[in-house]
């Protein structure tokens, strides 16, 4: 069996040194003179000591020294080295260099140690073309491919590459902008999904199974949206899996991040900006489709900006918000309400109270909201 | 000293599958010859019975002698558990008590077991009598006003109920219109699942911050749309919701009818009732609250009862009495019936062994049984979280539950790595049942424990110290627990996955033989299978 593994040594060097994250190599600079010590690495260590059933059977293809070398040789697997760094420190670009050349010499399963700044590199780097496993140790940990513990995403690895686990699912790739979260602004933003083993309870630990498949109630959703659409209406379809299905059941190609419109079963446009959507606006009814993202519960706000309170607004407020969300989703929220964040405090309050969120084909919750 | 654990060991046969043991030509019952007179007399027999109804092949039925059977049956019910066996406190929301064996003599006697449903009524007033007089005890029970004996269970019963649901309207012509059920989260998936299934919608009301269903989101959920609200109480969590009656006088408000799944009225039993509540309908699990044996998910028999207004919609035929005469008979005369809805009179059995318990405790018994369902509950809760390591109840830490607790072990998962279904596989270590919570996780982690008035302090104590220990190991030895279990019958499953993909489901042996042969081979291919 071939295990990929990239640690970025320089992850959650910020954290600790109050820097709120560690992305780009100033931001390191400045750490390490405010005494910040690398962390990864051991946590790197921690998750490879629960593969240590494996040892004989793995080989662990990955990058030289703290990148992932020195830990795979600690814990005694057989190490095969697919590059070296570009410079003296890691950056993202040796990430990215280190799982594009993983996912081309092909491995079972790539494991990789950082937080959502990592994360983001391995997907820009290689997409839902290889199953993944977080260990977390970043600063910022909103992406739902990271475990809750290094030792628990060792043991989900382990489990994955044994043939006990067997599916997979797409878990989302979130950041937020750090220098707006070091002046104390959060904004979350979905940059997309990696392929993870799929875990009762989900990779994050505390969440729920859904019984047949989180896709299959996503289509149920989207069957019922459909089924409900009305002619002449425009309908702004927000990002997400569960707002994807809604166009994949029109047999329409949007994107997955960005917000599309549709009307009468056509796409009128892809990926729009809120100046484009608020054009479309004035022709007539519309409705906004959108889900809460991560286990945050933001309908509005986070990941959606383009659905700004001047397009919420001009779509008739509260009535235009259509909430998908699979039980799953909502149980993560742990009975915690939605959250609408639009910049815009007026219009917060309007859309705050009950929300229905469809659920399923023939079911819907009545659900709070709050801001 | 406080819990004992047993040293147990769960026999352990290797039993194959039935159809596995067949073998071709083996018979359990020789059926003897025709005499030459009789077939001198008659002729051949099998050539009279005409062609359509003839069977070109013969059944594929596993061919075995007698003794072989037997002992086949005999291992496989030492391979299980059960109340009679153990400490049955685990399989929460199902109600698992003593169903005391005297019954079984009733139910096996001739008097009932030798009768044919379609007897003529005057030969079966016996029955008809009792079933007439089940559903007056269960009426005084519940406040309502007629019971009908037919859904098989529970859920059989709340489907029963969403037929009426849909009929009632239908005769007022709303049918169309209300078009929306209402339940909660922690009520009984059945209670959306059977609604559904008759093609209603369904609105979930989730719960508030203390756990009880949020009554301002009842409040936005119920409109001109609104058919029905079908809820537990108290809900799967042990809380029961005291604001019940504003939430049945709101769904009335909007012109709904309100059904109660008391399939479980263990905790309520003698204390509060249906009508008392604002219900229009509610049923009883005969199987559960009344003592008779759930016999694996069947034969089972869910008493629906309704309010006058609703006794024209009830399902034919009802068991009357002709005051005069005394004389019991089926009534066919139900104006606006749904209809049948299970062959002849029901699951009869059940009928007959809880009507046998209610008359054993009274009145006052049955009050009891609550009251000690309840206190048993209640200490095992205090134990359990006294002494337990890693384990929680969410939702009103300081108050008292009625009948069961959902607890939490996400403590312990967070801390050890150990699951609930890890906990589940080593209980079976120690000779007990456990079992976490309905799809989908709302409590993460969970157990969910219902204890019953039939066990005794020590038995309480036995369990909470088998859980205690599993917790114990669970941080100290988490090996143990993960690779459970040791000394059971019951083996780990090693991929899950097999739950999502209908196509390797194998219900039935001939499933399995379509869907797996030559995928991996059975232990040995049975020639009559």
């Amino acid at each position: 069996m071939r295990l990929g593994l990239i640690v970025n040594p320089v992850a959650g060097l910020g954290g600790r040194v109050g820097l709120k994250g560690t992305d780009g190599p100033e931001v390191v600079r400045r750490a390490r003179r405010l005494g910040a010590v690398p962390e990864a690495p051991g946590r790197a260590q921690r998750a490879l000591n629960a593969l240590s059933p494996l040892r004989d059977q793995l080989l662990v293809l990955t990058y030289p020294g703290e990148m992932g070398e020195k830990m795979a040789q600690a814990c005694g697997f057989r190490v095969e080295l697919v590059g070296r760094l570009r410079g003296e420190e890691s950056t993202a670009e040796d990430t990215q260099d280190a799982a594009q050349e993983l996912l081309r010499r092909g491995v079972d399963l790539l494991l990789f140690c950082g937080g959502d700044g990592t994360a983001r590199d391995i997907y820009a780097a290689v997409g839902t073309e290889l199953v993944v496993v977080g260990i977390p140790a970043g600063v910022k940990m909103h992406s739902a491919v990271f475990a809750p513990t290094p030792e628990r995403a060792g043991e989900v690895a382990r489990r994955y590459l044994e043939g006990e686990i067997r599916a997979v699912v797409e878990a989302e790739v979130m950041d937020i902008d750090e220098k707006a979260f070091r002046r104390g602004e959060v904004h979350a933003r979905l940059f997309g999904y990696l392929k993870a083993p799929r875990v009762r309870g989900g990779l994050q630990g505390a969440k729920v199974a859904t019984p047949p498949s989180e896709r299959y109630v996503q289509q149920a959703i989207a069957a019922r949206v459909v089924e409900d659409m009305k002619p002449g209406v425009l309908y702004l379809i927000g990002p997400g899996t569960t707002t994807k299905a809604v166009l994949e059941a029109l047999g329409l190609t949007g994107t997955l991040l960005g917000v599309d419109a549709i009307q009468d079963g056509k796409l009128q446009g892809a990926d729009l900006s809120e100046g484009e959507i608020l054009s479309f606006l004035n022709e007539g009814p519309a409705k906004a489709v959108v889900s809460p993202i991560g286990g945050q519960g933001h309908i509005l706000g986070r990941g959606n900006q383009q659905l700004s309170p001047r397009v919420i607004r001009a779509a008739g407020g509260k009535r235009a918000l259509v909430v998908l969300a699979t039980p799953e989703k909502l149980a993560t929220l742990r009975g915690r309400p939605l959250m609408v964040d639009t910049g815009d405090p007026a219009l917060d309050e309007e859309l705050s109270g009950y929300i229905a969120v469809i659920t399923g084909y023939r079911e819907r919750v009545i659900y709070r909201v709050t801001h | 000293m406080k819990g004992k654990l047993r040293r147990f060991h769960q026999a352990r046969w290797d039993e194959p599958i039935i159809f596995q043991l067949s073998r071709p030509g083996e018979r359990g019952l020789l059926v003897p010859e025709v005499e030459e007179g009789i077939r001198g007399e008659v002729g051949d027999v099998l050539s009279r019975i005409p062609p359509e109804l003839r069977r070109e092949d013969p059944p594929a039925l596993p061919e075995m002698a007698q003794p072989r059977v037997y002992q086949h049956y005999l291992r496989l019910s030492q391979e299980n558990l059960g109340r009679d066996l153990n400490v049955d406190v685990g399989q929460g929301t199902c109600t698992m008590k003593y169903n005391p064996p005297v019954n079984e003599r009733f139910v096996s006697s001739p008097k009932l077991a030798d009768l044919h449903p379609l007897q003529d009524e005057d030969t079966v007033q016996g029955i008809l009598e009792i079933m007439h007089k089940l559903d007056l005890l269960l009426r005084e029970i519940s406040g309502m006003d007629r019971f009908t004996f037919q859904p098989g269970g529970g859920s059989h019963a709340i489907y029963t109920m969403a037929c009426m649901v849909r009929a009632y309207f239908a005769e007022r012509e709303e049918a169309e219109r209300r078009d929306e059920i209402i339940t909660t989260l922690f009520s009984h998936p059945s209670d959306a699942a059977a609604p559904r299934v008759k093609g209603y919608k369904v609105i979930m009301i989730y719960p508030d911050e203390e756990g009880f269903p949020d009554i301002e989101a009842l409040k936005e959920a119920v409109s001109e749309r609104t058919a029905a609200l079908f809820i537990t109480n108290p809900e799967d969590t042990g809380l029961f919701n005291p604001r019940v009656r504003e939430f049945t006088e709101i769904v009335h408000q909007a012109g709904g009818l309100c059904c109660y799944d008391q399939a479980n009225a263990n905790g309520i039993l003698g204390i509060t009732r249906a009508k008392e509540a604002g219900f229009d309908m509610c049923f009883f699990n005969l199987h559960k609250t009344f003592a008779s044996p759930h016999g694996c998910g069947g034969p089972g028999a869910g008493a629906l009862g309704v309010t006058a207004e609703l006794v024209p919609f009830l399902p034919v035929p009802l068991i009357s009495c002709d005051e005069k005469t005394k004389r019991y008979f089926l009534d066919w005369d139900v104006p606006n019936t749904i209809g049948k809805v299970k062959d002849f009179y029901g699951v009869i059995p059940a009928v007959v062994r809880a009507y046998a318990w209610i008359m054993t405790l009274g009145a006052e018994g049955l009050r009891e049984v609550a009251k000690v369902a309840v206190l048993n509950n209640n200490y095992l809760m205090r134990e359990i979280l006294r002494r337990v390591r890693g384990v929680r109840a969410p939702f009103h830490l300081e108050r008292h539950r009625l009948e069961q607790v959902r607890y939490s072990w996400e403590e312990l998962a967070r801390d050890t790595g150990i699951s609930t279904t890890d906990i589940q596989r080593r209980v079976a270590d120690f000779g007990a049942h456990y079992w976490t919570s309905h799809e989908p996780w709302v409590v993460p982690e969970p157990m969910t424990l219902e204890p019953t008035e039939s066990y005794s302090k020590e038995e309480l104590d036995e369990y909470i110290a088998i859980l205690e220990h599993i917790a114990r190991e669970a941080y100290e030895d988490p090996e143990t627990v993960k690779s459970a279990p040791h000394r059971s019958t019951v083996g780990k499953m090693a991929d899950h996955s097999y739950f999502d993909d209908p196509r390797k489901w194998a219900m039935t042996w001939r499933a399995y033989l379509r869907k797996y042969t030559g995928y991996f081979q059975p232990r040995e291919t049975g020639e009559g299978g």
